[in-house]
């Protein structure tokens, strides 16, 4: 799941320095995730992991670190094997 | 050092009733001259409103944001560019009472905004980065106890008249452009050299001049909180409800106005339904539904302070649908309030004039463009579901 987070942020986060170089708890938004890319990175997760984020979690903390993210998905992951 | 503030013995209405009254004296000239409302101002500042937003442990009256919508509205009824100055003064003491509490220099610029009643401007807008607020070119730097800052800020509302400006820029000299800080620099702290001037169509009065901003404070007046949290948390939310309240306030001025042109053509030939009337009827409902999208987004806020937690993109969404329905809304109501009204109302000095109002009015599609939120909210809404209840 690491992996396809780092790759999708690498494509669509447009980030002013390579997502490689993030460690897992660093911070996104002074990374340089605008709000236009999360949202492309919300959408390419969703269709990377057949999720729909719900709007409860659609908020900035969610987003806010490549750990932050691996644990959203995560959680909704969950949620859907429940259902 | 509370010891010589007046505590006001007045009601919060009394209050404003008074202020509103001196800016509708001066709105004409005001308007005419392109000038700053300074008779207003310092009704305000003397009726001890700018500082109303502030907990009442600083010196303040803990004043909730549904009562600081309404004295916006009050004035906007008044004087259009009274009303947008004091509601700026708002938001930007909003990011101070919501982000500052913890800060010791913060608490203590808000007693001094309290107690000496110190009006507060804003620089978020830059030359060459657009009307996008969510992005600096100019970086703050800090060296030891000391911060400075340049910065080509092409609007800064009534920013020679500003007893402070909280301006934004990036965080660091490496930092991204989205990766933002907003400091407190106080009058004696930075020089304005005027760049731009302000001759408009509307709105005349906030003097929204550019400058080159040059400032020098100690280190500690940056805002500890990303500018990325105050913008999402309060910022957004605040500026979209006050303005749309103070927009509501000048529709509702001239509707006030077609009303009574409308109620003497009646009086004059009874038995006839003059012509105005269906007109009036339709913006009667137009203007009831924007006072109930600014209340629902009020207490969507409100509810927003109580659990930050429960901040969404949904909320954002709400919040812009607000700004983008007011904004587009008001041109629409004030501009048949002019066809009821006539020649009357074309008329520059007659009691059912409505050209300042609409010329005001047009600002508010421009104040952050529609089409920039348009944008947002279609990129917003790539993911964010539709709400389907009705009461939630």
């Amino acid at each position: 799941m690491n992996e396809t987070i780092r790759n999708l942020l690498a494509k669509v986060g447009g980030l002013p320095v390579a997502a490689d170089g993030l460690a897992d708890e660093a911070d996104l938004y002074a990374a340089g995730l605008s709000s236009f890319a999360s949202v492309q990175l919300m959408l390419g997760l969703e269709e990377a992991f057949d999720i729909e984020f719900p709007d409860s979690l659609l908020n900035r903390k969610s987003f806010a670190s490549i750990a932050a993210i691996e644990k959203t998905v995560a959680t909704i992951l969950s949620s859907q094997k429940a259902a | 050092m509370n010891a010589h503030v007046k505590t006001p013995v007045a009601s919060v209405s009394e209050r404003i009733a008074r202020a509103a009254a001196v800016a509708a004296r001066y709105a004409d000239d005001v308007d005419q001259k392109g000038r700053f409302p300074a008779e207003a101002m310092q009704a305000l500042k003397d009726e001890r409103l700018m500082g109303v937003q502030i907990p009442v442990e600083l010196g303040g009256e803990d004043t909730p944001i549904a009562e600081i919508a309404e004295l916006c509205s009050i004035l906007g009824q008044a004087c259009g560019s009274t009303a947008m100055i004091f509601a700026m003064h708002h938001i930007k003491l909003s990011s101070l009472v919501e982000h500052g509490m913890g800060a010791e220099w913060h608490r203590g610029f808000m007693r001094r905004i309290a107690d000496e009643q110190l009006l507060l401007g804003s620089a978020t807008t830059e030359g060459g980065i657009g009307g996008n607020l969510r992005n600096s070119i100019c970086a703050i730097e800090v060296e030891g106890d000391i911060c400075r800052l340049e910065k080509e800020a092409t609007v800064i509302s009534y920013g020679v008249q500003s007893d402070a400006i909280l301006i934004t820029s990036r965080a660091h000299k490496d930092a991204a452009s989205s990766d933002q800080v907003m400091t407190v620099f106080l009058k004696d702290q930075y020089t304005l050299e005027k760049t731009h001037g302000w001759d408009t169509l509307g709105m005349r009065g906030t003097c929204s001049e550019g400058f080159l901003f040059k400032g020098e404070a100690p280190a500690e007046q940056i805002i500890p909180e990303p500018f990325a949290e105050i913008a999402a948390h309060s910022m957004l939310a605040m500026a979209h409800l006050l303005w749309s309240a103070l927009w509501y306030g000048i529709a509702v001025d001239a509707v006030h106005r077609a009303q009574a042109f409308v109620r003497a053509a009646a009086r004059k030939s009874p038995g006839q339904t003059p012509p105005g009337a269906l007109r009036l009827a339709e913006i009667s409902g137009k203007l009831q539904m924007i006072k109930t999208d600014i209340i629902h987004g009020v207490r969507q806020y409100e509810e927003i302070r109580r659990n930050p937690e429960s901040l969404t993109m949904g909320f954002l969404i709400a919040m812009n649908n607000t700004k983008l329905s007011t904004s587009t809304a008001i041109i629409d109501i004030v501009g048949q309030t002019l066809l009821i009204n006539g020649i009357m109302g074309f008329k520059n000095d007659t009691p059912f004039s409505v050209g300042r109002h609409l010329r005001d009015a047009y600002s508010a599609q421009l104040q952050i463009s529609n089409e920039r939120i348009l944008m947002n909210q279609s990129t917003m809404l790539l993911v964010n579901k539709q709400d389907m209840s009705l009461l939630g």
